[in-house]
């Protein structure tokens, strides 16, 4: 197999065991990703880092072949341009879009606008490189050139970003006939913050606290990330009671955020019943999670070295019981929403993605598992503990909002019944390790299945304990353009559904 | 037209317009509990419409002066037809001026008002609103006209009041044409009220709102009229259905004072029990694909003529 070959002459990858880092020239950089392709592999991430002093500028692309990572890495000289991946990996075209505005460093590619910088700073400005100057008054607004759909009896409804509720915002521009949804566009990057050029500014042993934060529905699976690609570096061995009580975590935000994607799918089809009860699951969960770690939300679980709290004996028992209470409840509604024929209407057929065309654009995650695509990182890359603790693969095949729902019925099941097994079996000793002085000039990587699927963060630190990039990739940047082709040909109404079964993170992918 | 008639008539429609935001606010509270949620209070839409008119009011700026007025014609109409349905008591002197036909067409007019108020500043969403409440009218009419013919086939008459007196007259008993056209008409009062399965009237999701869509330019004054409005159609509605098929206890000219103090008891019942009937059928009930409404509004006209046929084969 061709991808043997490239392997054989990477190095070793930080963070990774079975992964690898590869530094390829300029003419080997699309050959990797041919091959990658070939192979049936996906593009986890694309970043760029730009120079710093002496080290060269580089774009890098994280790939999953075979179930094991493998980072390909181009150096770049200023102002040189790198081949774009879009024919083979769709999904690279906004990623590259995002490098270029952050690093000022270009792919060759057909699309050149600009994604995350909206008119908020000058075009020639890289955030990474040097912090922009505060945007003042008047504001100006970019002209962005959505792409246009002509013909008899179309026209565009502009949606966003503000909205009529409460949410994140983004843009969506359809191109409508009657209520035929035609071609949707996405217009993202209301949230950037600058989140990449804050983790630089940051020392390595206190940024852990900015990544948890990066998503904040997906913060142990950052954090987890983060400080795995940290140890790595610092050839730092987690003791494996801090290791289970992370999965504890990374599970129990799998249940939170099922349980309110479950709820607010049933308020979006109209049965604001199914949201009243997953609320108060969702709560109920929530509060015994408050008692066992001391927050609601596992912003502060996990630190580089092990993690912060550990829940006492009777705590531990309580929240078990809590989840299993939990999956008993979800069982019923299961039930009910399965029985519901208003429901099933409104689910089933809706903003279907078939399994081909998942497995071209790369769609990730719980998505893409309820597409066909079976990728599960606990499942086919396990990292301690789960390769101990094995979660039963969920998949579907139909890749409707019906299949996205079921998968999330099944992995409450499923994470239930690990969290239980987890706490029961919990190992003893240390729950934090001290962190070794991490190495430098060496690029580490953190990669864990989040609820939405798989996160990476990729860690160079520089001399001093300093960073000198640290790229947070959500799995989001994959599906944000299939949801696109997610809702062609179904109707305007239906939207919102649709868009709520992918549940896509915002400000977690803005930056 | 004696005095009593006169304080009927006043009485009816300035009950109509104190109690229909708490109608709506007992269907809320219904639905609340039957979801297990903690219920707002019944006097939550009066607060609604009271910081509405405290609020300064914001027009487009291409807002012609129909939109300005549309608010104030929606809701006089409603209040028109308030005046016209024997909520109370049957003497009603301004029904003389209309009956159901036009009743129905009186109904028309606010949403055609309302249509046109919500494509006159041009935004998408309006124009998307205005388009599905369309489509729904079209649809609702037909069945709504034809339950009322059922009505008059079986009083022989058109007239709201006289159809209320009629059938109050009869010995009760169970009807079988209108038992057909009182499931159709609860499914027209669900379609024309913007209620679930067919709009949901809490949603925040712009893309799938119908008569929320066509507000959403609203606001202060305006907005407040609008909403106020809505309550009233809800409430005109229930009592439409009080008049065909519950009209019992509805104040008779013959029956004097004693009558009026009789019924206001019996309508706030009813109310309570229709908004108790509508918050379950909301909760037990998803939100339809908008391209199945037309098959639910065409159920509902089948039933009514269902009605009418049982009534001409059966002349019960």
């Amino acid at each position: 197999m061709a991808l043997r070959k490239w392997r054989a002459r990477a190095g070793r990858l930080a963070g990774q065991p079975a992964g690898a880092l590869l530094p390829v020239a300029a003419d080997e950089w699309v050959p990797v990703a041919t091959d990658v392709a070939a192979t049936g592999g996906q593009l986890l991430a694309l970043w760029t880092t730009p120079r710093d002093g002496a080290t060269a500028a580089a774009v890098s692309a994280a790939y999953l072949a075979d179930g094991a990572p493998l980072v390909a890495r181009l150096a770049l000289t200023d102002g040189q341009r790198y081949r774009g991946l879009q024919e083979l990996f769709p999904a690279a075209a906004r990623m590259q879009r995002a490098a270029a505005d952050l690093s000022g460093i270009h792919a060759d590619a057909p699309d050149e606008r600009p994604w995350l910088r909206h008119a908020a700073w000058p075009a020639d400005q890289a955030p990474l490189l040097s912090p922009p100057p505060l945007p003042v008054p008047p504001w100006t607004v970019d002209d962005y050139a959505f792409v246009r759909v002509t013909g008899e009896g179309v026209h565009e409804v502009p949606v966003g970003p503000v909205h009529a509720g409460i949410i994140e915002p983004g843009h969506f521009r359809f191109s409508i006939v009657g209520e035929k949804v035609l071609r949707l566009e996405e217009r993202l990057g209301y949230v950037h913050k600058g989140i990449e050029r804050r983790f630089t500014e940051l020392a390595a042993g206190d940024a852990h606290r900015l990544a948890a934060r990066v998503c904040g529905d997906s913060a142990v699976a950052y954090s987890w990330a983060y400080c795995q690609a940290l140890e790595s570096l610092a050839a730092t061995i987690v003791p494996p009671r801090a290791t289970a009580l992370r999965a504890v975590g990374l599970e129990l935000e799998r249940l939170q955020n099922h349980l309110g994607d479950l709820g607010a799918l049933g308020n979006d089809a109209g049965f604001a019943f199914g949201l009243a009860q997953f609320s108060r699951l969702k709560e109920e969960l929530t509060r015994a999670i408050a008692s066992a770690f001391g927050q609601r939300y596992l912003l502060d679980l996990v630190v580089p070295g092990g993690v912060a709290a550990v829940p006492d004996a009777i705590a531990g028992r309580e929240l078990g019981a809590v989840v299993a209470r939990t999956a008993s409840r979800v069982r019923e509604l299961r039930g009910i929403y399965g029985e519901h024929a208003g429901v099933r209407d409104r689910f089933a057929g809706a903003g279907i993605v078939a399994p081909e065309l998942a497995r071209r654009l790369g769609l990730a995650g719980l998505a893409g598992r309820a597409s066909g695509q079976s990728l599960d990182l606990r499942v086919d890359a396990p990292w301690p503990p789960y390769d101990r603790f094995r979660p039963k693969p969920c998949g579907r095949d139909d890749g409707d909002v019906a299949a996205r729902v079921d998968v999330r019925f099944d992995e409450v099941e499923e994470s239930s019944r690990l969290v239980r097994a987890l706490l029961d079996d919990l190992p003893e000793g240390p729950e934090r390790a001290t962190l070794a002085s991490p190495v430098e000039g060496e690029l580490g990587i953190g990669l864990i299945e989040g609820w939405r699927g798989p996160v990476l963060v990729a860690l160079e630190l520089a001399a001093g304990g300093r960073i000198r990039r640290c790229h947070p990739h959500d799995p989001s940047w994959q599906n944000w353009p299939v949801l696109e082709h997610a809702v062609i040909g179904n109707i305007v109404p239906d939207f919102p559904l649709i868009n709520k079964s992918f549940n896509l993170a915002y400000s977690g992918h803005d930056l | 037209m004696t005095p009593l008639d006169i304080t009927t008539q006043l009485l009816q429609v300035l009950c109509a317009l104190a109690l229909a935001p708490a109608f709506l606010g007992w269907v809320n509270q219904c639905r609340a509990w039957l979801q297990n949620r903690a219920a707002p209070s019944v006097l939550q839409p009066y607060r609604g419409l009271r910081k509405l008119l405290i609020k300064e009011s914001v027009l487009a700026e291409n807002a012609s002066s129909l939109f300005r007025f549309a608010p104030y014609i929606v809701f006089g109409t409603m209040v028109a037809a308030a005046a016209i349905i024997p909520s109370m008591g049957t003497g009603l002197p301004m029904s003389l001026a209309a009956d159901g036909i036009a009743l129905v067409g009186l109904l028309a007019t606010a949403r055609v008002f309302l249509s046109l108020a919500a494509m006159d500043v041009g935004t998408a969403f309006g124009t998307l609103g205005a388009r599905r409440e369309m489509m729904v009218g079209f649809l609702a009419e037909p069945a709504l006209l034809m339950t009322l013919f059922v009505a008059a086939m079986i009083s022989h008459t058109t007239s709201l009041p006289l159809i209320a007196a009629e059938l109050t007259n009869r010995a009760p008993a169970l009807y079988p044409s209108l038992a057909f056209t009182a499931v159709a008409f609860t499914m027209v009062l669900l379609a024309e009220n913007a209620r679930i399965p067919v709009d949901n009237p809490a949603t925040h999701l712009e893309l799938t709102m119908i008569h929320e869509a066509m507000l959403l330019e609203y606001s202060g004054r305006h907005l407040a009229l609008m909403e106020w409005a809505a309550a009233l159609k809800l409430f005109n509605y229930a009592c439409i259905g009080f008049a065909l098929f519950l009209p019992w206890g509805t104040s008779r000219e013959a029956w004097g004072p004693a009558g009026l103090a009789l019924a206001a008891p019996l309508l706030l019942l009813k109310l309570a029990l229709a908004g108790g009937a509508l918050a379950l059928i909301e909760t037990v009930s998803a939100k339809l694909r908008v391209f199945r409404a037309p098959e639910f509004l065409a159920t509902a006209f089948l039933l009514a003529v269902l009605g009418l046929l049982v009534h001409l084969l059966l002349g019960d």
